[in-house]
């Protein structure tokens, strides 16, 4: 049957056929709807664990025992599980297992654009990187057949145009996969070095065969277009590089891509007169080209970072890009990404915006949007539970070089769960006298809305049980902890100054849920009445400040003639935050 | 030839079903088709971007160029504008006559300008409907964007597609309805 399916949806159809049983993930953009689309079929256990690194080991677990199995993740999160994956790679499977990377070219929505098709290169793990949504059903597929058979998990490269691109797919059935029954082998599995001295030696035989299939797969192939000029690319700029080129050039597809089929390439290239090498971000398969003795032309036109859309194509090697309609563009006011009306993050941010004196370290996730206007309420980030770190080594270092700056460290619940709760156990070993905020809005909201092990739901929304934030704290051995409403200014204010009068490390709990998320019964029994009420603004007692502008919300603006506030009543969720900015009292609860 | 639809609005719009539905008909007709979208960071009240290729031939890219939108299709009047350089030059516009404040205007830092469709029309083939208005009268405000889809179909010349069984099949029965009604009146409007 037909289908148009997105990259991810494709992928997860691809394993689905391949008679995978178990998935697991953690979200990030681009990769999040790949799992979600796995936990849509009955018979795979997908699962969301609480980092990419916990979901790769079970992944390996799960292929130990004998199931076929796959993780997915974002660029960055494969830097989390890159310890398991190293050593994985060493030992080989028994059930066949897929990892999959989705790399950001142009950092839609990422810290960092790492090309991670150096991860294949240094841990030595075959590579496969699919041009459609076809592909990547079909390779995904394959690629759990091709695990078995060469004893090794596989790298899925895809990139966020592929991911989040509609094509057409073909699909088949669900086939069986082939019994792979456990049994005990610790020459293969225990990877003590007396025996990863010999898995180490046995990995450099296993990439020569791979060599000799990467030369003869199908998914490395040469277009020839009786032509003197070539391209050679991968993924989802064969695509780019075939909308500008056409039938003008020759192609050598590459879609096997670690190890490069050296002799192929070899053979394309002394073939042609001239060769360009179309690859987003890192040099890879120039560099390879370049071993080999060609001179190619690559990263001295193309720029090694961004998407190798075809304009940007089109304009390196041309010196043109397709004529536009010339027009003004003063008027276009940007739309920034903003909190949400009545996201439970806007309280705590207008409060600590107000403070002087201190650091505020900062992680990944909605919250990061607090270092814009009007909060400015952020100083860095870095990375997937860095907050709490980074910031214990801060303060102990404005200590020591006697400052009296004050770090105050932010995260939310996924966040904590990924990785943040190492990091607090480093403030309560090490202590230091940072103020510890767990932004809990019970929920993964920046990536769409993910359950996590706080949230009280399963990836395929089964009840799930839930970890409690605050009992794990307390466990950990914090004494000073404080769990309070982030909508309750007053209360707000109050427990920062408490935290900050401590000399050691506390931790405050702001608890409220996210307005975008499907509420379950815990939380409608927590959260009584939550998001019912509107606000209005008494047009009389507004005075045109504009305060209450100032804690950012969406659903607030100023009227174009009369200058006074006005709340927009199809946006305001009640959080009640403005009516407590305001003055003159002039924001005031709508009467049901 | 491959033909390029680029339609735009702000997250929460319909931007994503209506593209969904317009990808399903291009390819029950036959034609190779592919769809980018781009989303991640921001939640709500961000710009959005559903861009759709298609073709009697393969379709290489998903990406729609600068320059080179047969038609744009805007679901609101600042997202028009912002996306105008996409269309190809002698391309057709269909701008929905509605504002949403960006956030700069909300905070009172810009003005959302009042003489935006003259800017558009001023620089190319532009039609102006209410789809927001159309959508209230059928009793509906959610169906405006099938109604935008529909003008897309009539300046697209896609009238041929059986549109009808396409929503029947992927819309809430519920909804199915209106939303066919909805399809009908855009394609009067254009």
């Amino acid at each position: 049957m037909k289908k148009l399916m997105t990259g991810n949806e494709a992928l997860a159809r691809g394993a689905y056929e391949a008679g995978i049983l178990f998935a697991s993930a953690y979200p990030g953009t681009p990769s999040t709807e790949i799992l979600e689309n796995m936990a849509t079929y009955n018979e795979v256990d997908a699962e969301w664990a609480p980092n990419e690194k916990v979901a790769l080991e079970a992944a390996i677990g799960a292929s130990i025992a004998g199931a076929r199995s796959m993780a997915s993740m974002k660029h960055v999160g494969l830097n989390v599980a890159a310890d398991p994956l190293f050593t994985y790679v060493y030992t080989g499977v028994n059930a066949g297992m897929v990892i999959i990377t989705a790399d950001e070219p142009g950092q839609h929505s990422s810290q960092n654009e790492q090309d991670n098709r150096n991860y294949a290169k240094a841990a030595k793990i075959p590579m496969m990187e699919p041009s459609s949504s076809q592909e990547s059903k079909d390779m995904m597929k394959e690629a759990f057949a091709l695990s078995e058979e060469y004893d090794t998990p596989i790298l899925m490269r895809v990139t966020t145009r592929g991911c989040h691109s509609k094509g057409i797919v073909e699909c088949g059935e669900r086939e069986t996969a082939p019994e792979r029954k456990y049994v005990k082998d610790v020459n293969k599995t225990v990877t003590v070095p007396a025996i990863a001295i010999q898995l180490r030696r046995k990995l450099e035989d296993r990439l020569v065969l791979l060599k000799e299939f990467s030369e003869k797969t199908e998914h490395n192939r040469v277009e020839d277009n009786g032509v003197k000029t070539g391209v050679i690319a991968s993924g989802m700029a064969y695509c780019f590089a075939k909308e500008v080129f056409g039938d003008d050039v020759s192609y050598l597809k590459l879609g096997f891509t670690y190890p490069l089929p050296t002799d192929l390439i070899k053979s394309f290239c002394d073939k042609m007169d001239k060769v360009y090498i179309i690859e987003e971000n890192d040099p890879y398969i120039e560099e390879t080209v370049r071993m080999l003795g060609f001179n190619p032309i690559g990263k001295t036109l193309f720029p090694p970072y961004g998407e190798m859309t075809p304009d940007v194509i089109r304009k390196c090697v041309f010196g043109e890009t397709i004529e536009t309609i010339e027009y003004d563009q003063t008027d276009v006011v940007p739309r920034p990404p903003a909190l949400c009306a009545g996201c439970p993050h806007r309280g705590f941010f207008y409060e600590l915006g107000k403070r002087k004196n201190i650091m505020v370290a900062g992680d990944i996730g909605c919250y990061t949007l607090g270092f814009a206007a009007p909060y400015n309420a952020m100083d860095f980030n870095i990375c997937m539970g860095a907050s709490i770190s980074a910031g214990h080594g801060a303060q102990k270092a404005f200590d020591m070089l006697g400052s009296d700056m004050r770090v105050v460290s932010v995260l939310g619940d996924s966040t904590f769960f990924h990785t943040g709760i190492n990091s607090l156990m480093e403030v309560l070993y090490n202590n230091s006298r940072t103020v510890n905020v767990i932004l809990d809005n019970r929920i993964t909201g920046m990536t769409g809305h993910q359950e996590n092990p706080g949230s009280g739901r399963h990836a395929n929304l089964s009840d799930a049980p839930i970890m409690d934030i605050e009992a794990i704290v307390k466990a950990l051995g914090a004494k000073n902890v404080a769990i309070i409403d982030p909508n309750d200014l007053k209360k707000m204010n109050e427990t920062l100054d408490w935290a900050l009068s401590l000399d050691e490390p506390s931790v405050i709990i702001t608890r409220w849920p996210c307005v975008l998320k499907r509420l379950t019964q815990a939380d409608k029994e927590e959260f009584e009445n939550v998001f019912t009420e509107k606000y209005s603004v008494d047009q009389e007692k507004c005075v045109g400040c504009k305060l209450c502008l100032k804690c950012g919300c969406p659903a607030i603006s100023l009227g174009r003639e009369s200058r006074l506030a006005k709340i927009d009543s199809l946006t305001c969720v009640g959080c009640s935050v403005c009516s407590q900015i305001c003055p003159t009292h002039a924001i005031g609860k709508e009467a049901k | 030839m491959t033909k390029s639809i680029l339609l735009v609005g702000v997250g929460g719009q319909g931007t994503i079903l209506a593209s969904k539905l317009l990808t399903i008909g291009l390819m029950q007709e036959g034609y190779d088709v592919k769809m980018s979208e781009i989303h991640g960071m921001s939640q709500r009240g961000g710009s959005v971007s559903s861009q759709v290729r298609y073709g009697t031939e393969e379709v290489c890219s998903p990406v729609i160029e600068k320059g080179s939108a047969d038609i744009l299709v805007s679901f609101e009047k600042m997202e028009a504008l912002r996306w105008l350089e996409y269309l190809k030059k002698g391309g057709k516009v269909v701008v929905n006559d509605y504002e949403i404040n960006p956030m700069p205007v909300l905070m009172d830092k810009r003005e959302y300008a009042s003489n935006l469709l003259e800017q558009i029309q001023k620089v190319a083939e532009t039609k102006v409907v209410n789809a927001t208005d159309e959508a209230a009268k059928l009793g509906n405000g959610k169906v405006m964007n099938i109604i935008l889809l529909g003008t897309i179909i009539k300046l697209m010349n896609l009238q041929n597609i059986d549109w009808e069984s396409i929503i029947k099949d992927n819309v809430k029965p519920a909804f199915a309805e209106d939303n066919v009604k909805a399809l009908k009146v855009g394609m009067t409007l254009v």
